[in-house]
């Protein structure tokens, strides 16, 4: 048995797939010539909260946004519970880098959080009260009901974030994909974040997310998927968050003492 | 004269014009402000310059098959095609070589305008092409206009119009969001293309009354000048077409009104003018509110650092902040506080101290957020919840003066 991977028989590995929120195979994107994510197989794990880490630049959100469809990957299948994503939109919400859209964009917290029910709404349907309560019920659990009537600009970075998280609750999806939500928000947020992902786990929905602060691990989640371009390790945070794979991973940019630290506090 | 214009009075043509122009201005500023919102304001200039070729092969066509090459409808079906041909390699200019999208469009707007002038070169050499006055459809020309042009340019414009707010939520989703748009199951190429192809119908049904050089600020002042009044959406898209359509109305009733006003760029300069004064004027955005919410605001940053200097008995070593405090009688001109000084500077240091703590305190979030240097704890707070922030604070209670 290879000392990185958890290796199960064929049979098992397919139903696996077949019943996992998420399931990648062969995954790989590439901007230009060298691959981003070079043939990847991930299969999230029902009702739990993977984090997907790596160093910098080791294509992290982009095996996410490939998952997703937003790049293009060169090869590969995605599976969403055993469907092909384009069926599946509907049980997928999706938060994405704080950072990827313009802040000063004419619309208010409240409009943001409505755009997660876009598809229920459809084209031409009207929005309703029960639209607007469902949206003002999803920014009371991400804490930001107060701010429903503010311009989307005049909000701090955490608050930000925060909304984002309202926009995909209002999608009432089964899945939820999160890139680097925790990246320069403030810690009352990171608190309010981490509370809101654990009530979902609770209700039985399915949470992944791009993560950069190793020392968290441990605390925020019970999966945890590391790449480095290829896949290094996947499993629970006892089983793939070990010395072992965080060198594999981040060669030797951590030091010996600073991943003992790490392993430990898990 | 003017007034006449304005009431509709002057007639026939005139009335045609006003009316159609109208109409463009309100598609224009609509369909534009989508554009505008997706950061791709100059596409337009792409498009608009690339519809010249297409005039020009379409009126020779139409000479060639034995037809009057001046057919309006004709020669705008010909502009839809070859602009859309430019529109198409601008898109594929940007996704597939290393060229961005700034060095596309000028690449294509110079080329594709280049050609539509060697075209209409060679049709002012053919017999039939002599009156053609082909080169009205740079600058737009309303002498002539016909009630079957108004009808087509009313109808073009009412249907880009209907579209746009039809797709409005997936444009905005799009346009504010892109990665969000695609990953919830939005084609967001497809939604890019509807936009573009909204605006290339504008350009198009705009080129008689307009023409094809100053389309562009018909699609883009509008929504530029609505920005500065709201910060919703919606209104933005509301304001743009109603000052593109005032513009497009008054730009036509006063060219109507003197013999030699060019319409189209008469229109132009009143939206320019719309928007000259929203820049101005404008409340929340505008210079002149900046200018006053800045001085408004250092005025309380440096009464609220004086009365604070004078509670901890710190020296005051501006002149701006002295001379705010004397003129409210809070203290003397060497810089010692006044009786009412001294109330005002306690009371400044206890609300301080409270904003201090209301900061600390996650439920408040909201609250704390509206801090500013001068506005009081009792406008955010309850006179309970101030009571509790006291006693958070605990020590000595200050006297209340």
């Amino acid at each position: 048995m290879s000392p990185l991977e958890l290796v199960t028989d064929p049979e098992t590995q397919a139903a696996e797939r077949a019943s996992s929120p998420l399931a990648v195979r062969g995954l790989t994107v590439s901007y230009g010539q060298s691959p981003a994510v070079f043939s990847v197989d991930m299969t999230v794990v029902p009702g739990a909260m993977t984090a997907i880490i790596g160093p910098n630049g080791a294509g992290k959100s982009t095996l996410l946004k490939a998952a997703l469809g937003i790049v293009t990957p060169l090869a590969g299948q995605v599976s969403v519970f055993g469907r092909p994503l384009s069926e599946m939109r509907d049980k997928i919400a999706y938060v994405p880098q704080r950072a990827s859209v313009d802040w000063d964009f004419p619309t208010r917290v409240i409009d943001v959080v409505l755009m997660g029910l876009y598809r229920q709404v459809g084209l031409l349907g009207r929005l309703r009260g029960g639209h607007m309560d469902r949206a003002m019920a999803c920014l009371e659990r991400a804490g930001m009901s107060e701010f429903s009537g503010r311009q989307i600009g005049q909000l701090s970075g955490g608050q930000q974030q925060r909304v984002f998280l309202a926009r995909a609750l209002a999608q009432g999806a089964e899945l939820y994909l999160l890139d680097e939500p925790f990246a320069g928000v403030d810690a009352a947020t990171e608190k309010a974040i981490i509370a809101v992902l654990k009530t979902l786990r609770e209700e039985g929905k399915t949470v992944v997310a791009v993560h950069h602060d190793l020392s968290t691990v441990p605390e925020y989640f019970d999966h945890v998927f590391l790449i480095n371009t290829r896949k290094i390790a996947e499993g629970t945070v006892a089983e793939a968050f070990t010395a072992e794979t965080l060198n594999a991973a981040y060669g030797g940019r951590l030091a010996t003492g600073q991943i003992d630290q790490l392993v430990l506090a898990g | 004269m003017l007034w006449q214009a304005l009431t509709l009075q002057l007639g026939y043509n005139a009335t045609l014009v006003a009316v159609g122009s109208t109409l463009l201005g309100i598609a224009a500023g609509v369909t534009g402000t989508f554009l505008f919102l997706r950061k791709r304001a100059l596409v337009s200039d792409a498009i608009s310059h690339a519809t010249l070729p297409g005039v020009g092969l379409a009126f020779i066509l139409m000479v060639w098959l034995g037809g009057d090459g001046r057919n309006l409808a004709g020669l705008l079906a010909g502009s839809a095609l070859s602009a859309w041909i430019g529109l198409l390699s601008v898109q594929w200019l940007t996704r597939r070589t290393r060229l961005a999208e700034d060095a596309a469009i000028g690449a294509v707007l110079s080329t594709f305008f280049g050609f539509g002038v060697v075209l209409l070169t060679v049709i002012q050499t053919m017999r039939a092409g002599q009156q053609a006055g082909l080169g009205q459809l740079l600058l737009g020309s309303t002498a002539g206009m016909l009630f079957a042009d108004a009808v087509l340019i009313a109808a073009g414009g009412a249907a880009c119009l209907a579209l746009t707010l039809i797709l409005r939520r997936p444009m905005t989703l799009v346009a504010f969001d892109p990665e969000f748009a695609q990953a919830s199951g939005l084609n967001t190429r497809r939604i890019d293309l509807a936009t573009m192809g909204l605006v290339l119908a504008v350009t198009v049904v705009g080129l008689k009354i307009v023409g094809l050089i100053l389309i562009v600020a018909l699609l883009i002042i509008p929504p530029v000048t609505a920005r500065f009044w709201t910060d919703r959406t919606g209104f933005v898209v509301a304001f743009a077409g109603l000052t593109g359509g005032v513009a497009g109305f008054v730009g036509a009733a006063i060219s109507a009104s003197a013999s030699s006003l060019p319409t189209g760029p008469i229109i132009v300069l009143v939206s320019f003018a719309l928007f000259a004064v929203s820049l101005l004027l404008a409340p929340g955005h505008g210079v002149l509110a900046a200018v006053l919410k800045h001085n408004r605001f250092q005025k309380r940053v440096h009464l609220r650092q004086g009365l604070l200097a004078l509670a901890q008995g710190h020296p005051i070593y501006e002149r701006y902040t002295l001379r705010l405090l004397q003129k409210r009688g809070w203290a003397l001109a060497d810089g010692m506080p006044t009786e009412a000084g001294k109330g005002q500077a306690a009371k400044a240091l206890r609300d301080e101290s409270r904003w201090e703590m209301l900061r600390g305190i996650a439920m408040h979030e909201a609250a704390a957020a509206r801090y500013d240097g001068l506005t009081r704890i009792e406008a955010v707070l309850t006179a309970d919840q101030i009571a509790d922030l006291d006693e958070r604070i605990g020590g000595p209670r200050p006297v209340t003066p």
